[in-house]
């Protein structure tokens, strides 16, 4: 068991209090001039177990935090958050853009000692990324074949233009290969590779005791050189928040990823040197969180009751007092983690202004009688404590310019059921997850047409020509200058017209013993293969 | 024996009860908004209308709610608790895997309480109105008083954070492979703190009925005639008060067994422990029903078997039972 009091001597003294000051400014360039060290197991808390872990059929952070390590992506990104190479060496698009080529890397074989080759990428892609796997499914919508003319080539072929950038983008989540010989034939949702997968990663699937853990180990044939460094990863099944948190301060946890604890205990760990709590490596995961309003309600059909219901809510406040540092001021439903497409803070925004609130809910005939002007229901999404938070923020704000506000909690499975299917709400609140790029993740929630029941969609009752029209301009669209414009225009029409409001910005935070090396240095980092995380002694 | 017959028709009218009991909550369920595919969609983060179709249809819930319940008992009658949409595998191999940490802290704390709030609940009585009894009973209102998931939460902070003596969750320690009595300390270790946090509850309640009860027999007249015949103080509270004192407390196990399931899924939480309540809470959450019913269905059994024993029990205990049924 770890005594880290035991172990100060001046050595590490010197090395810990170089390490604080150089975690201001920088986390992983800290200890750049270490030579990294062999070995060690990393355990890394497990918040919610999924019903399986294959991340070529199901996109989530709890997938890929297990997932991500034992399979690998053809390409993934870079620090600065620039596609790079993993499974496929390089890559190219024909001028018309229904073609793309993948070059896939040599010399690679599946943990069974199988070769990987560009059946499996083509099997995978047409099988699963296409017919299964969420948000893939409408990324490849248009793909119609790959061809595969040798074992080192997957051709890509798409019946509309598919923009490279944003399969580039898309794919570091949406790219996981899996091996075609242990899916061919027979039910892939069924296959039992799922719950102890094979890939060609870095980690080896040892064990999964449901309920208590994972294990995962070494990959000695791991095709880069010299990785990876640890050993074993075991993933430990910790369902309660706090007990998380003291099981890190016992040193039985090295990691707890995805803003796995309370923010009060977030908070608390941030002044404890032995960890390092940052938002550095979750870049790539932000997420916004939202009012959507219900269009049925002849209220919030008004679009100055929608603006009113904004103006009315101090946001900064909010933050500053119950969020703290790990959210900041949102202007939109593009993230400003979104270098590739933020179109900066200047589209309609909604500053807190109460007398503006109560002016706008008055022109738009709604007169307060006793104090009330209108009740609506609110349905808060169960996901975080800042969703909560957040819903009773609201509750309180919207009392104060006259509307009744009624929250109705519910879990998982019921949200999704009554906003997004049954319609049964008026405000709804949740988050809204960035993936990297507007057309995976962002679009659907204003593009009309979605069929009814699918979660996270534009179900608001709400339509609009001009938008529409953008959205799709901008999906086939080739030139990435273009594309950014398009998606700009699309962010000043949607904050115009206020179907939904995304005024906080949040990055997921990571908790991580200062003892690891070579972490959080990519904008995805909790979802990627660990090949180079290593613990110092 | 007439206690037999007894106990065993009581077992026989178990049955209808449990079949109610199932049918009430595969009904209850289905007013819960939402299925297991909408649960799924919650935790894959999104997906589209054809997958979700392809789900319901995957897991049987295109077949509407008479026949989901129909095909249900049909599956039950022939012992088969079906198929767990969120493990991929029988219910009844899910619940054989968690059954084991539940009966084993299950067992160990109502051991604790009941061992515990005997012999406090006899210190109590004997030294009634006392500095001993003040003190047993404000502790035991303060332990009563408390929630669990806080006791739990201080339990890991002070053994396992601070004094690291204990480890601070799980069932047993994964980095080392351990065999036969190795791996019987290990898990026992990783036992002691749920065990307290979830007995020193019951303690409280214990102790208090073993008390009132102590205090209640040892004014009956066969206690006077005991004294009258010259035995001994320690003689007759062994010998006489207790064994009659004792009847209340097993009445108290009965009916405790189910408390203990359900208290359980918090302490299960917060020490990270696979059992049975963590494994209900999950396919509420996960609208798993197979699982959810296969789980109301051993717990039902496990309450039934308890209260078997128990009316055994006060046949060995009071022999006036069998012989009056």
């Amino acid at each position: 068991m770890d005594l880290p009091r035991l172990e100060i001597n001046r050595r590490t003294a010197l090395l810990t209090s170089a390490a604080i000051a150089a975690n201001v400014i920088n986390p992983m360039r800290a200890f750049a001039q270490e030579t990294p060290r062999k070995g060690g197991v990393f355990n890394v808390h497990y918040g919610a177990e999924q019903r399986q872990l294959n991340p070529s059929i199901q996109a989530s952070t709890g997938v890929y935090i297990i997932g991500g390590k034992i399979q690998e992506n053809l390409v993934d990104l870079d620090a600065d958050g620039k596609p790079v190479g993993v499974l496929a060496e390089s890559w190219e698009a024909t001028p018309d853009g229904k073609t793309v080529t993948f070059r896939l890397r040599k010399g690679i074989t599946w943990h069974d000692g199988k070769p990987f080759t560009s059946d499996d990428v083509a099997f995978t892609a047409m099988n699963m990324w296409k017919k299964i796997l969420n948000y893939g499914s409408t990324l490849q919508l248009f793909l119609t074949a790959v061809d595969t003319p040798d074992p080192q080539t997957a051709i890509f072929r798409y019946e509309r233009p598919m923009p490279l950038n944003l399969l580039l983008r898309a794919l570091p989540d949406l790219g996981y290969v899996s091996a075609k010989h242990l899916y061919e034939g027979g039910d892939i949702r069924q296959n039992p590779t799922n719950l102890a997968p094979i890939g060609t990663g870095p980690f080896k699937f040892v064990k999964y005791e449901r309920g208590q853990y994972i294990i995962a180990d070494r990959n000695p044939d791991y095709w880069r050189t010299n990785a990876p460094y640890l050993d074993r990863i075991v993933w430990k099944v910790i369902t309660d928040r706090a007990a998380a948190a003291a099981q890190m301060e016992a040193g039985e946890l090295h990691y707890s990823p995805f803003s796995g604890l309370t923010i009060s205990d977030m908070a608390r760990l941030s002044k404890d040197k032995r960890f390092v709590v940052s938002t550095k490596g979750n870049e790539g995961n932000a997420r916004t969180n939202t009012i959507e309003f219900n269009f049925r309600r002849k209220e919030l059909s008004d679009i100055r009751v929608r603006r009113a219901i904004a103006h009315a809510i101090n946001v900064p406040f909010f933050i500053d007092n119950f969020l703290g540092d790990f959210a900041k001021l949102g202007t939109g439903p593009i993230p400003s983690t979104s270098s590739d497409f933020y179109p900066g803070p200047n589209t309609p925004q909604y500053p807190y202004d109460k007398a503006k609130a109560i002016a706008l809910l008055d022109e738009a005939g709604f007169k307060a009688s006793g104090g009330n002007r209108f009740s609506l229901k609110l349905l808060p999404a169960p996901w975080g404590e800042d969703i909560s938070l957040w819903s009773t923020f609201i509750q309180q704000s919207l009392s104060e310019v006259g509307i009744q506000v009624d929250i109705v909690r519910n879990d998982g499975g019921g949200f999704l059921k009554q906003v997004y299917d049954d319609h049964a709400f008026d405000l709804a609140t949740g988050w809204h997850q960035y993936r990297n790029d507007p057309a995976v993740s962002t679009t659907v929630w204003y593009r009309s047409g979605q069929p009814k029941g699918a979660p996270w969609t534009n179900q608001w009752g709400w339509e609009d020509k001009a938008v529409d029209g953008t959205i799709d301009n901008a999906l086939t669209e080739l030139d990435p200058a273009k594309r950014k414009a398009l998606y700009a225009e699309f962010v000043k029409e949607v904050n115009t017209e206020l179907p939904v409001w995304m005024p906080i910005e949040q990055i997921f935070v990571t908790v991580i013993a200062a003892r690891a090396r070579n972490h959080s240095n990519t904008p995805r980092w909790g979802s990627t293969s660990w090949h180079d995380l290593w613990l110092s002694a | 024996m007439r206690i037999l017959s007894l106990a065993g028709r009581r077992l026989a009218a178990s049955i209808p009860t449990l079949f109610l009991i199932l049918i009430g909550v595969f009904l209850l369920l289905q007013l819960a908004p939402g299925d297991t595919v909408d649960a799924l969609m919650a935790q894959m983060g999104g997906g589209d209308a054809a997958t979700a179709r392809e789900l319901r249809k995957f897991y049987g819930l295109d077949l509407s709610v008479p026949a989901q319940l129909a095909n249900y008992l049909w599956r039950l009658v022939r012992l088969d608790l079906g198929f767990s949409s969120i493990y991929g595998k029988p219910v009844a191999t899910v619940i054989l895997e968690r059954l084991p940490p539940t009966i084993l802290l299950m067992t160990a704390s109502l051991s604790f309480a009941f061992f515990f709030g005997l012999i406090f609940g006899v210190i109590a009585a004997r030294g009634v109105n006392r500095w001993p009894d003040t003190l047993i009973s404000t502790l035991g209102l303060i332990f009563y008083a408390t929630p669990s998931f806080w006791f739990g939460l201080m339990a890991i902070v002070v053994f396992s954070v601070y004094l690291q003596w204990l480890p601070p969750g799980g069932f047993e320690d994964i980095g080392t492979v351990q065999t036969g009595i190795w791996r019987i300390a290990d898990i026992a270790s990783h036992l002691v703190l749920p065990t307290l946090t979830l007995g020193l509850i019951f303690l409280a309640i214990y102790l208090r009925i073993m008390r009132a009860s102590m205090l209640e027999v040892s004014n009956l007249d066969f206690v006077r005639t005991a004294r009258a015949k010259g035995l001994d103080e320690t003689h007759v509270v062994t010998r006489h008060v207790l064994r009659n004192a004792l009847l209340p407390m097993v009445t108290l196990i009965g009916l405790q067994a189910g408390t203990m399931l359900g208290g359980s899924v918090v302490v299960e939480s917060v020490f990270s422990l696979p059992g049975l309540g963590r494994l209900a809470y999950e396919s509420v959450v996960q609208r798993d029903l197979n699982t959810l019913l296969g789980i109301v269905f051993v717990s039902a059994l496990l309450v039934i078997t308890v209260n078997f024993i128990v009316d055994l029990l006060y046949a060995r205990l009071d022999p006036r039972i069998a012989a009056e049924g």
